[in-house]
């Protein structure tokens, strides 16, 4: 069955610890007993009970404002969140804590470096370089701070068959690009980027590289170190956590070096009345109160994934994403957008002639299935692609080849429906 | 079961509580939104778009010159769960004059045909921005 060594992922076993993909529908849309096939994690993940647990064992046991309190209560909260900002490093192997940043997500990550960084170090004539596939997570935030910096916005196309067309790197990708901001995966195209060699290339005209790891970090962890990624954004939500929760990898003389994101407290050493000093980081960045049992929790879900194994998650999402492509090809007028399956990670995105995304989203519903339609939060690469919206079915660690079948009859009633 | 063109509105409620099922209903949605008459391309404008849909939606509306003027609508969208609730709406207003129209209580029928249940939020913003288009093409009317 396996094409490689890797270990298999026993995901009966990993499906039991999902409460919700074992419970029935609750009554009303759904035909009374129909289980979920949830085909939408890359929106965002279903949580394990080691998680739930984890974020009730906060609340229940010890919570308390963060580095705030020397009772118990308090002392503990601050232990736990050190704890799991140390297990996010090790998730990233970044080479310390400090740079760490607990944010809300990935969204305010890459503000965050926007603002920080951008508001500080791009000058007019400065250029920041973005792809066509990006999130508008990572395209707004740079619009707003090239617009105030009077710095210019680049974009990388991308190659008909969905990748990022390296081709016109070298054009674009110059002495006059500060910051090159691209995600590790596509969240429509499921495309998996080169980044050691994005980095290598960024690096090379003195620029720095900031990847958006929403989508590839529940599939695999990224090396900061090993990679020599400059800054690093990932949302807790996407990787089997909370909501609520995010975080900021950011290389220490970049974080030392930017001033802060947001103002507030515990980001200060020193308030005056006419002026402040920053705290060490990582308070630095982190303004206010944290997502205190959320950041917990996000511990628990590093460290069910790396229980795993990113090797048996990933060969276990090959499998799935090879034979969902092919029942799904095998459906006449669909159209899977993005490359090959060896340059992508467990996503299809598709479009069946002459039916409406919508349409077969809701059909999919009446079914079980749970899948995404619209643009996905990527404007630019749908007018790219030359289609207004998309159905996206995206597949994680609990997902199993009869979630498939479930998909590809769905779609067949759908199209019995639609077509009349 | 009849057609979508000769039905009532209360009539359409009725058959939906017969119905009760979910599934059967979006059926009956589907088959209205088929015999919804395809709107003229030309019509299909940056104007005539209603926005804050996920689909394409577009509605034109005009008055009659009859001695008591009604509102004529005419609606169209590329899914055709749209098409069905576009048929919904011009069911529930069409052939009514502009004050009619606004005392329709939409959000009533909406309810007794339980889509306030089975649509999802993005939908129903959709849903909410035809009938915005509606009442405000028939509150100009009035006021006019
Ligand atoms: C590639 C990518 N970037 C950024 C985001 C934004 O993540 P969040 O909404 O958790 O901030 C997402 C998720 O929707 C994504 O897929």
């Amino acid at each position: 069955m396996s094409d490689s060594a890797a270990p298999l992922l026993d995901v009966a076993a990993v499906r039991r610890d999902f409460p919700i993909l074992n419970r029935p529908f609750e009554q009303g849309r759904h035909r009374k007993g129909t289980l979920p096939v949830f085909l939408d994690s890359a929106a965002s993940a279903q949580k394990p009970q080691c998680v739930i647990d984890r974020e009730r064992d906060v609340e229940e046991r010890y919570f308390a404002n963060a580095y705030r309190g020397v009772y118990w209560f308090g002392a503990k909260v601050d232990e736990e969140l050190e704890a799991s900002r140390d297990a996010v490093r090790r998730f990233l192997n970044a080479d310390s804590v400090d740079e760490i940043v607990f944010t809300s997500g990935t969204t305010m990550s890459l503000n965050l470096v926007a603002r920080a960084w951008g508001g500080k170090f791009l000058q007019p004539g400065d250029e920041v370089l973005i792809t066509e596939m990006e999130h508008h997570a990572n395209i707004v935030p740079w619009q707003l701070i090239c617009a105030e910096r009077g710095a210019t916005l680049r974009w990388l196309p991308i190659t008909d068959d969905g990748r990022l067309d390296l081709e016109c790197l070298d054009e674009l990708l110059t002495a006059r690009t500060k910051l090159f901001a691209v995600a590790a995966m596509s969240n429509v195209l499921g495309t998996v980027n080169p980044i050691d060699e994005l980095a290598r290339r960024a690096h090379d005209v003195g620029a720095l590289i900031c990847v958006d790891a929403a989508q590839s970090a529940p599939h695999g962890p990224l090396d900061v170190q090993c990679s020599g990624l400059d800054f690093v954004a990932f949302s807790g939500h996407k990787v089997f956590g909370p909501t609520g929760v995010g975080v900021c990898y950011g290389r220490r003389e970049l974080f030392d070096a930017m001033n802060p994101f947001l103002g507030g407290g515990h980001m200060i050493r020193r308030v005056f009345k006419n002026h402040s000093e920053w705290a060490e980081l990582p308070a630095k960045f982190e303004a206010g109160t944290l997502p205190i049992v959320q950041a917990i929790a996000l511990q628990s879900a590093v460290e069910y994934v790396e229980r795993l194994g990113h090797d048996a998650i990933a060969a276990h999402e090959q499998q799935l994403l090879r034979y969902a492509t092919e029942q799904l090809t095998s459906v006449p007028g669909l159209t899977v957008y993005g490359p090959a399956i060896e340059h992508k990670g467990a996503i299809c995105s598709f479009t069946i002639d002459g039916v409406s995304a919508e349409d077969l989203a809701n059909l999919l519903d009446i079914k079980g299935v749970c899948v995404r339609h619209g643009h996905h939060c990527t404007m630019p690469l749908h007018d790219r692609l030359g289609i207004s919206a998309s159905v996206r079915a995206s597949f994680s660690l609990y997902n199993t080849r009869e979630d498939v079948n479930r998909l590809v009859d769905a779609i067949q009633f759908a199209l019995e429906r639609l077509r009349g | 079961m009849s057609t979508a063109s000769t039905m009532t509105i209360d009539e359409l409620i009725e058959e939906f509580d017969d119905l009760g099922d979910w599934a059967d209903q979006c059926e009956v949605l589907i088959d209205m939104g088929r015999e919804l008459p395809p709107m003229d391309e030309s019509l299909k404008t940056e104007r005539t778009k209603v926005h804050g849909c996920q689909s394409n939606v577009w509605m034109v509306a005009a008055l009659s010159d009859d001695a008591r003027p009604v509102l004529e609508l005419i609606a169209d969208s590329d899914a055709m769960i749209v098409k069905g609730l576009l048929s919904v709406i011009l069911l529930a207003y069409s052939g009514r004059t502009p004050q009619e129209i606004l005392d329709v209580d939409i959000e009533g029928i909406f309810r007794r045909l339980g889509l306030d249940r089975h649509l999802s939020t993005a939908r129903r913003n959709g849903l909410a921005g035809m009938v915005k288009r509606v009442r405000q093409i028939a509150a100009e009317a009035a006021a006019a």
